[in-house]
């Protein structure tokens, strides 16, 4: 059952995860805050005021090697979503996004899962998302347990309990140590249909079982501003939604610490996104002090355009920063194009935590302006909701009030437009099949909300039964495949040799899928250079392209396109000559040796050859050039006769010579790299000098056959150079 | 109609003005819980179908089998003494260990006549 720690240099084993799960349970339970040490956090040459504690293993952004591999995390619980439809493939990118910082990990519902009345199990594959399954959970869950042990920080797994099965679904993820889960009955009455009766009684029960598992919620106000015609208009409703829910789930048994707001800045630019945000994140700060906030981005604007994605979503995270956050949600930047992919997902994540250290302790830095325009904003929002409610309890409270149309209206409240959700109270998916409890009514079974005629003298209220599921896991039955077709061990099978076949493809979303994604400009208009863009995919190979984003440059003079296809052939891993790794030797070793013998070089381009900029970024200082790390050098300059250099060798006592070849034609560079070699033992000095020669077209394997010490190509250091004079020498015992 | 709502709103708002912030703040929470309570009682007066096979399940009973024994309660009239008392007195009248008195309920619902 117990499965070995993972090893960052080795996948997940997915079949050895699947093992044993008939028998596993979570070793914890409950939702997991982050550490945040209050007098802040000292990280390579910077000292941060609102971080938490930093991961085991991670991956920082990109510029983190500028600064000592810092890889500050955020104080605030960083959310991934995950919807491939096959948590198979899911598991491997809740790993990566685990890497780079995410600690809750959302996974979407496969299409239509939230009308099914009763659990689902086995491992159907899923429609934008997974079916939530007994057995989906567990392997997703002990993955969780390991990625968390791997990266050295708790993971939230998180899902949905909402729909015509959600005290069932509580009572699975109770058991099975699901963490966060949405539930809000209002997300079920206005965009599922549920009739409102079934939606609020079962909703009772279903808060009650997450309570008492301590699993954290989310509402679902947030989907009015993404529904709504005019998301920024709808924010005095989506208060009232969110006070809604809040006070059923407290009067359901919740903890207030557990009940968080979803909530999104209802805006994007090109709107002045500031002046409605703002106003709506601090009113809802101040109504909602006890509960916690879990700030979301903004999906309603996302169409095609990857990067416009996530500068709306670094502004929203801003808004998070400047009044407060205790969950970050990220959306992948691609949801406005097609299902999430993986590298979007740690794209969405990277948004997060490049911004929130970026903007790190702002509030000592900044207080915003309640006394002007702002605090009149909060106000007047604030005393909206208020009389929102008021007509609500004046028309006959709520479900009165959804039957009259008083939700997701795009007017500002309290204008009406007439185009808000109106559900009957006598419709709905599960309408007539709530029952009054008699009067003996019995549940013997813990977190049971409501009226319970149980034995007098028990302890708890499983006795009768001794033990429920929640207090004897040993209880729960597993159930196994209910389709011998539609399951996860059919879909490895096929999958295996792009995991453990030694076949490779790119990948996107599944194993083994194919998809790549090209970006190039077509000088046409928009018309032509969609169809052209498709051409050009195809002639390439590519199957099934599709444009996913197309940008005018200009009306005529040509657009960016961004086209998606699928490659149609496999690469043999075995047939690829991967070049050997050159492990270099430590800075201070190498700084050491430098010191120790005073190394010295003479440098030039050699040839008819008037290039100078690689050879430069080499030498300088100013580029991280060899001079960085001591070692002194005389420059020749360019198109300098090879013996030329050779003479200023021998005439300075140099240790090494570097040539740069970057003309190529008639294999010129190879012919002045063989003419070094030759030279220097005429003159007797080959025994004793290093010879390095580098270019564009120069790489790692011609040093052999030009009788060179070291040759190096595109891309190559200062470092590089110095690391092999130094071991040149070293293996020569001259050092 | 809409001219009145808004006029109501006005009148509203001229009271709200009034209160301090703390005192608008108490006045959502309040309404708040006005208009929850009674769906709260509603809730604790009322079952459903999920939430008696909900009860099952935490009684050890299969997901599969929760579905069919609450259909058979439901059909004989018996939800509203909750599907886990009417399992439990199963169990207790035929000997059975409650899975086995679930698959009882589905093998013959005539089991459950007489049962209150």
């Amino acid at each position: 059952m117990s499965h070995k720690p993972l090893e960052p240099n080795t996948k997940l084993d997915i079949e050895e995860l699947m093992q044993g799960l008939d028998t596993y349970h979570p070793p914890r339970k409950g939702w997991t805050w982050r550490e945040v040490p209050a007098g802040g956090i000292d990280m390579g040459p910077f000292h941060f005021r609102n971080m938490s504690k930093p991961l085991k293993r991670s991956i920082g952004l990109p510029a983190s090697k500028y600064f000592e591999h810092i890889d500050p995390q955020p104080s605030c619980v960083v959310t991934t979503e995950i919807a491939s439809g096959r948590f198979e493939d899911d598991i491997r990118r809740m790993r990566m996004a685990a890497w780079h910082g995410a600690d809750h990990l959302m996974v979407i519902r496969t299409t239509g899962q939230s009308h099914i009345e009763g659990l689902m199990e086995g491992t159907p594959e899923g429609t934008g998302g997974v079916p939530i399954t007994r057995k989906q959970i567990r392997a997703s869950r002990k993955a969780c347990d390991l990625i968390e042990e791997e990266v050295g920080r708790p993971i939230n797994f998180h899902s949905y309990v909402s729909g015509v099965a959600g005290p069932e679904v509580a009572v699975l993820f109770a058991e099975e140590g699901i963490n966060g889960a949405h539930q809000d009955p209002q997300y079920n009455v206005l965009y599922r249909n549920v009739n409102m009766y079934r939606s609020f009684v079962d909703a009772a029960e279903a808060k009650k079982v997450m309570a008492g598992a301590r699993i954290f919620q989310i509402d679902g106000a947030h989907n009015a501003n993404a529904t709504a015609k005019a998301g920024w208009l709808v924010m005095p409703e989506l208060m009232v939604q969110h006070g809604i829910n809040c006070a059923y789930s407290v009067l359901a048994g919740m903890d207030k610490q557990l009940i968080g707001l979803s909530t999104v800045p209802p805006d994007a630019p090109p709107a002045p996104k500031l002046w409605y945000d703002l106003p709506y994140a601090v009113a809802l700060r101040d109504f909602f002090s006890e509960y916690k906030m879990r700030a979301q981005q903004n999906t309603r604007y996302i169409e095609a355009d990857i990067e416009e994605a996530v500068r709306t979503h670094t502004i929203d995270t801003l808004i998070s920063m400047l009044t407060s956050a205790d969950i970050q949600s990220t959306i992948t930047p691609d949801e406005g194009r097609n299902v999430p992919w993986h590298y979007n997902n740690i794209r969405g994540i990277q948004t997060v935590k490049q911004t929130w250290a970026a903007l790190d302790g702002i509030k000592e830095l900044l207080t915003l302006n309640k006394a002007g325009p702002l605090g009149e904003m909060v106000r007047d929002l604030k005393e909206r909701a208020v009389a929102f409610l008021e007509e609500v309890v004046e028309t006959g409270g709520y479900f009165a009030a959804v039957e009259k149309g008083f939700f997701v209206d795009s007017g500002k409240y309290p204008q009406r437009n007439g185009d808000g959700i109106t559900r009957d109270s006598k419709g709905g998916v599960g309408v007539d099949t709530i029952v009054a409890r008699d009067a003996d009514y019995m549940a013997p079974v813990c977190d049971h909300f409501g009226n319970n005629k149980l034995p007098s003298g028990i302890k708890k209220p499983c006795d009768p039964i001794g033990g429920c599921t929640l207090c004897k896991p040993e209880k729960i039955v597993y159930l196994p495949e209910l389709d011998p077709e539609d399951n996860v061990e059919n879909r490895l099978a096929k999958t295996l040799p792009y995991r453990k076949g030694g076949k490779i493809k790119p990948e996107a979303e599944w194993a083994g899928d194919g998809v790549v994604l090209m970006q190039f400009v077509v000088t046409e208009a928009e018309d032509v250079a969609r169809e052209a863009a498709l051409e050009i995919a195809r002639k390439m190979g590519l199957q099934d392209p599709e444009v996913v984003n197309l940008t005018p440059m200009h009306p005529s003079e040509g657009c960016f396109v961004e086209v998606k296809g699928k490659t149609s052939f496999d690469i043999d891993k075995a047939s690829l000559k991967i070049p050997p790794k050159v492990e270099m030797l430590p800075e201070e070793e190498i700084r050491a040796a430098v010191k120790q013998l005073g190394i010295k070089v003479v440098a030039g381009t050699v040839g008819e050859d008037e290039h100078s900029v690689g050879l430069r970024e080499i030498l300088d200082i100013k580029h991280g050039g060899i001079e960085k790390y001591g070692v002194k050098y005389k420059y020749l300059g360019t198109s300098v006769p090879v013996a030329k250099l050779v003479d200023a060798a021998i005439e300075t006592g140099a240790h090494a010579i570097l040539i740069s070849t970057i003309i190529s034609h008639s294999d010129v560079h190879r012919q002045n790299m063989r003419k070094l070699a030759d030279l220097c033992k005429e003159k007797g000095i080959r025994g004793k000098i290093v010879l390095i020669a580098g270019g564009t077209q120069v790489n790692r394997d011609m040093a052999k056959e030009t009788g060179l010490d070291a040759t190096f190509g595109r891309g190559t250091k200062g470092i590089q150079v110095v690391d092999a004079i130094v071991k040149t020498l070293k293996e020569r015992k001259q050092l | 109609m809409s001219d009145q709502r808004i006029a109501r709103f006005e009148q509203r708002r001229d009271v709200l003005k009034k209160l301090s912030d703390q005192e608008l703040k108490d006045r959502f929470w309040t309404l708040c819980n006005q208009v929850v309570q009674p769906i709260a009682e509603l809730a604790k007066t009322h079952t459903s179908p999920s939430i008696e096979r909900a009860v099952l399940l935490r009684m050890g009973v299969d997901s599969v089998t929760t579905h069919g024994v609450v259909t058979r309660v439901n059909e004989a009239g018996l939800l509203g003494k909750g599907a886990g008392q009417v399992l439990l007195k199963v169990s207790q009248k035929t000997g059975k260990d409650i899975r086995a008195a679930a698959q009882a309920i589905l093998d013959d619902a005539g089991i459950l006549k007489n049962l209150f």
